[in-house]
């Protein structure tokens, strides 16, 4: 059994590592080309507006019946979308509790339904949120960069631990640009919108990636403390190999959940569900297959520029 | 050696008490039965209900804005503002109401189970404006009743008649005999039932504070033998002619006999006890300090599709918990049974945890404990895995426990302290659906690494005994 151990595969994770890098290039620029084509869409917590969902009795009326009903109340461009069998949510300005009142008695009059929930925002409240939002994200970068720093200050050979801190960084902007250039499409085709359970995923991937990266990193670390400092690439494989079956096993388990959150979650948990899927997923991917070969590729790099300096 | 047992019965303990706390009916159920049938009178346990947010039991959030512009202790303004609008909405016989200052300036209302949300902001907003009219002069009256005149003429000539193009048509809208004095509600501090000495008729007596105190005095001396009249909302404060409703036939005006000072104001009248004890309360619950409009933000969720939320989102839970004992029990074997036993038992003790609190269950905390079901486990992997390693380098069983938690502990350490670094910060920025994110995910993340560390590791040492080396295909 003790034999077992040094015949154990070792996977060559490194080996292609350009072609990871391609792969996370063309989704990253992709990911970029659409937000800056697309942007994104923001819920009506962000920007202000009027959302209300309502239930029709029978058959849904078309959505150009809906907007002639409302064409009175000059509530600028009416998005609506099908949630259930006969529901839908319609968002549309920010309107008062009495024209409120009024926009669902001509809905009802158009064809019998009950309203399931309204919501009003007001644009200060909006301008707000945004601002909050923008706050914890930062400090989220901010406290996970010093953090990332901290743990991995007593590395220093043969990588600088700061590289170790850059390598984290890029996986952790790639598992976050990614989504959100999934939200930017999806916002462009079926008008999904930005809303804070969404900004709540991301900041969760944020800490959620890094998670990932360290347990990889600290592997690196323990092993080039075991192994001595020789054969970086060797032992950046090593470490990959062996912490290859919690990697798998980690984001199974929090996938299986994040499925069951998908698929019967119901609609608000729905996308907050899906942004968790793809960034943990990239996570994962980045982790094993961007974060580490990084600090190979660096190594590599710095090595071939001591060697031409001699 | 004796000692572990002691702990292991103690975390039964502790799981089976989590247990019945967080869903007490089959154990209930089961007392009832056993009551019954040999007429035992055994207690049910503790029945507390987890809090459910607006989202999942129905109901109204209002976010007013107070106009703090002309004051200057906006703190104790806004707390006043609270009082009287927890009073109001008291009034609106909503179990368990919120009335909450949020920031500087804003208002945070939730009424759960509220349908009506017209009635609700009208209720909330509706600004009882107590006002104190003195007579106007006559050469004022007379030109509003002029104004009145021209403009019914006007009309009378031409019903389409723009009347917005006669000059100062807003005259009309005033009252011809009386006009507002600057003394208005806001200098209220109180108004209380007293009843007359000898004729033990109720009345009214206004309190005013030190610097209405004044005002009033100032009034009624310009205005001795002189009608004063008191307006509440526009109209008169009580029915004076006695047809037993309150509307422009009537009219309280009292004659000033002398300078009042002290601050108090007496409101005599032919009225019932009844009408004077609504009518206080009506003036207690008018005195706005500040103004607020129509709330800057407003929504209101039916019951029916927040009992859809819950129900969809347990559901989920119970999914995505079962797809992880699955996983665990097959890849892991016998550790991944005992690590799914510590899965179940966290979910007890956090759901206890959340009754005990009690932490508001919105949809995102729900959403966020869900999504800690899944993460718990990680502790557990990240040890299995390693014991799985040093029983591969040929450690003894008890050796490789040992050794798999204690290397596993500082990747367990850094990534967990990570994501609770992220909670923490989510939780001092952000909105309240991200409070409740984070705040369960949090309670979650100390929660699993209790369960995955400790309990599972007194699991182990409790069951991993002898006969395990001859069966390490389980491991």
């Amino acid at each position: 059994m003790a034999s077992l151990i040094h015949t154990t595969m070792q996977f060559n994770f490194t080996k292609y590592s350009k072609v990871y890098y391609i792969i996370s290039g063309i989704l990253i620029i992709a990911s970029i080309v659409s937000l800056s084509m697309f942007g994104l869409k923001f819920g009506i917590e962000f920007v202000g507006g009027s959302s209300m969902q309502i239930d029709f009795t029978n058959a849904r009326p078309s959505n150009e019946a809906v907007k002639t009903a409302l064409k009175t109340f000059n509530l600028g461009d009416i998005v609506i979308q099908p949630t259930g069998s006969n529901g839908e949510i319609l968002q549309f300005k920010g309107v008062d509790e009495a024209m409120h009142q009024q926009i669902l008695a001509e809905l009802v009059k158009l064809s019998p339904a009950t309203e399931k929930s309204f919501q009003y925002i007001g644009p200060s409240i909006g301008n707000e949120l945004r601002n909050k939002t923008e706050l914890a994200i930062f400090l989220a970068l901010l406290a996970i960069t010093l953090y990332i720093a901290f743990a991995f200050r007593k590395v220093s050979k043969p990588v600088n631990s700061w590289k170790y801190g850059i390598a984290s960084l890029i996986a952790l902007f790639h598992d976050v640009i990614i989504p959100i250039g999934v939200f930017s499409i999806l916002g462009h085709l079926f008008n999904v919108e930005v809303t804070i359970p969404i900004i709540a995923a991301l900041l969760t991937i944020l800490g959620f990636s890094v998670h990932d990266t360290i347990v990889i990193f600290d592997r690196i670390r323990e092993n080039i403390l075991r192994r001595g400092m020789g054969q970086f690439e060797d032992t950046v494989n090593w470490s990959l190999t062996q912490t290859l079956g919690r990697s798998i096993s980690t984001v199974a388990t929090v996938e299986f959940v994040l499925f069951a959150l998908y698929f019967f979650g119901g609609e608000t948990l729905k996308y907050f569900a899906l942004t968790l899927i793809i960034g943990i997923t990239s996570g994962a991917y980045s982790s094993i297959f961007i974060a580490s070969p990084l600090l190979v590729s660096w190594y590599k790099h710095s090595l071939k520029k001591e060697l031409k300096g001699k | 050696m004796q000692q572990k047992y002691y702990i292991f019965i103690g975390v039964l303990v502790l799981a089976i008490l989590a247990g019945i706390f967080s869903y007490p009916n089959y154990y209930n159920k089961g007392i009832d039965v056993l009551n019954h049938k040999l007429s035992w009178t055994l207690p049910h346990f503790v029945e507390k209900l987890f809090v459910l947010g607006l989202d999942l039991q129905g109901g109204v959030t209002l976010v007013y804005q107070a106009d703090l512009s002309q004051t200057t202790d906006k703190s104790v303004a806004m707390s006043g503002l609270r009082d009287v609008i927890e009073r109001r909405v008291n009034m609106f016989g909503v179990s368990e109401p919120v009335v909450q200052i949020q920031g500087q300036d804003r208002l945070l209302v939730e009424l759960p189970g509220v349908t009506n949300v017209s009635q609700a902001i009208q209720m909330i907003g509706q600004t009882p404006y107590l006002e104190f009219d003195e007579q106007r002069t006559e050469a004022e009256t007379k030109t509003i009743t002029d104004k009145i005149k021209e403009i019914q003429d006007a009309l009378k000539k031409d019903p389409k008649a723009d009347i917005t193009k006669i000059k100062d048509f807003n005259l009309v809208q005033e009252n011809p005999y009386f006009k507002p004095t600057e003394l208005t509600g806001k200098y209220l501090t109180k108004a209380v039932v007293i009843f007359d000495q000898t004729t033990y008729k109720p009345q009214i007596q206004l309190q005013f504070n030190s610097e209405g105190d004044k005002i009033f005095a100032d009034i009624t001396g310009r205005n001795i033998k002189k009608p004063l009249a008191i307006f509440l909302d526009g109209a008169s404060i009580i029915d004076t002619n006695g047809d037993g409703k309150i509307d422009g036939q009537d009219m309280y005006a009292p004659i000033v006999q002398d300078k009042i000072t002290g601050g108090r104001a007496v409101i005599t009248g032919d009225m019932s006890n009844a009408t004077a004890t609504s009518l206080a309360s009506r003036l207690n619950s008018g005195a706005l300090p500040v103004k607020i409009g129509s709330p800057i933000s407003q929504e209101s969720v039916g019951p029916t599709l927040g009992a859809v939320s819950l129900q969809k989102s347990l559901v989920a839970a119970l999914y995505g918990l079962l797809a992880v004992v699955i996983f665990m029990v097959v890849f892991y074997r016998f550790p991944g049974l005992l690590a799914s036993l510590a899965l179940v038992i966290y979910v007890a003790i956090a759901l206890s945890i959340f009754k005990l609190i009690p932490v508001t269950m919105s949809l995102s905390g729900i959403g966020g404990f869900i999504l800690s079901i899944g993460m718990a486990v990680d502790a557990n992997i990240l040890i299995f895995a390693r014991m799985k390693e040093e029983i591969k380098l040929g450690k003894g069983l008890g050796q490789a426990i040992d050794e798999g938690f204690k290397r596993a502990w500082p990747s367990i350490r850094d990534s967990n302290f990570n994501s609770l670094i992220v909670c923490a910060i989510l939780f001092t920025v952000a909105t309240s659906f991200i409070k409740g994110f984070a705040f369960t995910l949090a309670i979650g993340i100390i929660v699993s690494l209790f369960s995955a560390i400790f309990i599972t590791r007194i699991f182990l040492m409790v069951f991993v005994g002898k006969w395990a080396e001859k069966a390490k295909w389980l491991l």
